[in-house]
């Protein structure tokens, strides 16, 4: 019997893989069928209905759903019939008759899946099926975002990759027919429960109902403040996602233009967060060479993911001492700022507005912890997602693709392949393995033997084990929270005997972070995002010459004039954090 | 329609609490043991507060929310205590169209609580229902297992009632 099936999409034959869906099978013959609650492994349940299509297999046409409906030997396909349009049209028409119209003020005008589909079934905006509309107030209780359900379709997608992609389902449907609703237990605000400020919900959401915190007014009210020191740094993955929101291809690395607009927008100084990521390398990969030859707490567990760390204060507080006391490189870099940083520059760490660009939206939660204020001041003052960096330079008349490449300024911009690839899920522990290799062996690292290979790619969780004279390290990568969990347990139940773990919250790493441009569903099912930016880290790092933390000139200075010791007195008391054990429920 | 979030002091028992443990414990390994596990809970505790919710949860390691959800969706679960009385008016065809809102809404506003509700003294919860099988009596409530029928929909009459039930 053959694997294959043969299939024919309006009058076009085409052959797909047994077990393909209808929506699987036309996108093979070329033909996109609109989608909504769709998300592939994420959310399949046929239920918005937005893709139906009539399908004969032998007993004439009937009207399925395409996204969870297998094809079959001989099945006939009509995906634009007169029946089919009509029947999306009126499924359209119902879930706006109680969708907020409100798209000329919407954050996600122009990038909305909905307001996409309206516009392709040319839905007039007239008062069809006017009647009873829902009202809700928006749930502003989070630290990193809003939920209005005026604008909610219930396609359940933020709640889908809530539980089963992060393992946590904070917000799901309440109550039933025209009262459901998606919010969280006993209608408490989502601050209040043990959402972790991931933004995955906010990277499925296909309308303007889920949105970041916008501090863009706030950062341009600084710029224009001539008392204060504007200091801007950008995460690794920035440069490998901003590009999309000008439309370039996903995996475009747009780092040079990144730099000429935040120049042209007014930033003091331009920095970048992979110094800090450098930073954070030697006082982690010291601090776990310590636990390894004094006999500390193994294994240790990074901490640059805010998710990840929020995660394991409310669901393995028994394993709090696990983690890393690094702070992560964005807090490393504001402490950095405002302590080493305005004293070379003679300024007042007061007057110093510290702002971070991140792929990330539990940025915006992580800058408020307790312990993050090395100079007795916040270590950041606005976390800005890739997204709102990309909405300052739309609404700054900025052409962005048309910017010149030009460079980070100096000291704080200069870094190494090693801190530019913790964008990437096993970025971190390859620059990790970089500098242990290199201090435990006593050796330099030959440019050839750099690349720690068993560390890269999306799969779940990645395993690999190195010796180096008689020691012999045993390490785990894992990225996405329900992943993270199947590794904890093991941890948990002392299964597991890696000395050295790095978890990232969101799946794929920061490149696929809750603050990186959307990607509609149409792109997201046929299209490994994570593997494309994270590329575009991997070939800057290959192309460097800076390739590990440890030669990194403006760290070894940092250390010289300012730090003393790696992981000394004055490294621990700015570079290094603490923890609280959290509750899972109320 | 939203369900009501009970405001009134949880007053569970540690006793409740061993008896919602065991039927966790001999429930908990089959599938679709949710629904059967709540359905005892509430035959415990009387409805489902925030409390037993979340000893569900936490006993069968799923979220609060997925628990929440559930009880939110389904009519049998309540998520507010009922009184020492429980009030049920009944709002199918024949008692609706016989002025059974009428009804509803003066013991509303006599007993100042909503449909879901109780009152503050632990003594009357409000509730609708849909048909109790005696259209010829319409409109109709009950209270507890005491039927009240033909009624005229006056104030007065209410007054009677719930006088009756003074203790």
């Amino acid at each position: 019997m053959s694997d294959m099936v043969n299939v024919k999409i309006n009058g076009q034959a085409v052959a797909v893989p047994k077990g393909s869906t209808i929506l699987e099978a036309a996108r093979a013959a070329g033909v996109v069928i609109p989608t909504l609650c769709y998300l592939k492994d994420i959310n399949e349940i046929g239920a918005c209905r937005m893709c139906v299509v009539e399908a004969n297999e032998g007993r004439g046409f009937r009207i399925v759903a395409a996204c969870v409906y297998p094809v079959s030997e001989g099945m006939e396909v009509l995906t634009n019939s007169p029946k089919v349009v009509d029947s999306r049209r009126k499924t359209m028409q119902l879930i706006l008759s109680n969708h907020e119209r409100k798209c000329l003020s919407c954050v996600r005008s122009k990038n909305c899946e909905l307001q996409k589909l309206a516009n392709d079934l040319g839905i007039e905006d007239d008062g069809f099926y006017d009647g009873a509309k829902n009202e809700y107030t928006i749930d502003e209780t989070a630290p990193h975002m809003f939920r209005d359900n005026n604008k909610c379709i219930l396609c359940r997608r933020c709640s889908a990759v809530c539980e089963h992609t992060q393992g946590i389902g904070v917000i799901g449907a309440n109550d039933r027919g025209f009262s459901t609703h998606i919010s969280s237990a006993f209608e408490k605000g989502l601050g209040a429960t043990s959402c972790v400020s991931c933004g995955q919900c906010i990277n499925v959401c296909p309308t303007g109902a889920l949105s970041e915190k916008d501090f863009v007014n706030e950062v341009f009210a600084a710029i224009a403040d001539p008392t204060k020191h504007v200091v801007v740094q950008t995460a690794p993955s920035v440069r490998a996602g901003l590009g999309e929101c000008f439309g370039n291809p996903i995996g475009t690395n747009v780092e040079g233009k990144m730099v000429a607009a935040l120049k042209r927008l007014g930033f003091d100084f331009v920095f970048d967060t992979n110094f800090t990521a450098d930073l954070t390398i030697l006082e982690e990969g010291s601090e776990l060479l310590e636990r390894v030859t004094k006999g500390g707490t193994l294994p240790m567990i990074t901490s640059c993911s805010p998710g990840w760390v929020k995660f394991c204060e409310h669901y393995y507080p028994d394993l709090i001492p696990n983690l890393s006391t690094c702070k992560s490189p964005q807090q490393m870099f504001g402490a950095v700022v405002k302590t080493y940083f305005a004293e070379k520059m003679g300024w007042d760490p007061k007057d110093i507005v510290s702002v971070s660009i991140m792929p990330c939206t539990a940025k915006k939660f992580e800058m408020g912890r307790e312990d993050q204020s090395a100079a007795g001041v916040p270590d950041i003052d606005f976390a800005l997602t890739t997204r709102e960096l990309g909405r300052m330079i739309d609404r700054a008349g900025i052409d962005f693709n048309a910017l010149p490449d030009e460079k980070f300024d100096d000291p704080l911009g200069i870094f190494s392949g090693a801190g530019l690839i913790f964008g990437a899920t096993g970025g971190v522990m390859e620059a990790a393995l970089r500098f242990a290799v290199e201090k435990i062996s006593g050796e330099t690292l030959p440019a050839d033997k750099l690349e720690f290979k068993e560390v890269r790619g999306t799969e779940a969780i990645k395993e690999a084990s190195y010796t180096v004279g008689d020691l012999t390290v045993k390490v785990a990568v894992v990225s996405g929270l329900a992943n993270a969990r199947k590794l904890m347990d093991k941890v948990r139940a002392g299964e597991a005997d890696y000395t050295f773990i790095e978890v990232m919250a969101c799946p794929g790493g920061c490149v696929n972070g809750g603050g990186q441009p959307i990607q509609p569903a149409s792109v997201r099912n046929f299209t490994d995002i994570r593997a494309l930016r994270a590329k575009a880290l991997y070939d800057e790092d290959a192309a460097m010459s800076l390739r590990k933390s440890q030669d990194n000139p403006a760290v070894k200075a940092l250390y010289d004039e300012y730090l003393g010791e790696i992981g000394g007195h004055k490294a621990h008391e700015i570079l290094h954090t603490s923890y609280v054990a959290r509750k899972v429920n109320f | 329609m939203s369900k009501k979030i009970a405001t009134i002091p949880f007053q569970g028992t540690p006793q409740q609490e061993q008896e919602l443990l065991a039927v966790i414990a001999s429930l908990k390994d089959q599938q679709g043991c949710l629904m059967p596990i709540m359905q005892k809970a509430q035959d415990i505790y009387g409805y489902l507060p925030i409390e037993v919710q979340t000893i569900i949860a936490e006993q069968l390691n799923i979220p609060l929310e997925k628990v929440f959800g559930v009880s939110t969706f389904y009519a049998q679960f309540t998520l507010s205590p009922k009184g020492k009385y429980r009030i049920s008016v009944c709002l199918g065809t024949a008692c609706y169209v016989k002025g059974s809102g009428r009804v509803l809404e003066l013991l509303e506003e006599k007993l100042g609580i909503g449909v879901g509700e109780i009152t503050p003294d632990g003594k009357f919860s409000l509730d609708d229902c849909r048909c109790v099988g005696a259209c010829g009596l319409a409109p109709v409530f009950m209270i507890n297992d005491d039927v009240y029928g033909r009624l005229t929909g006056k104030a007065e009459e209410i007054d009677e009632i719930l006088a009756k039930y003074a203790d």
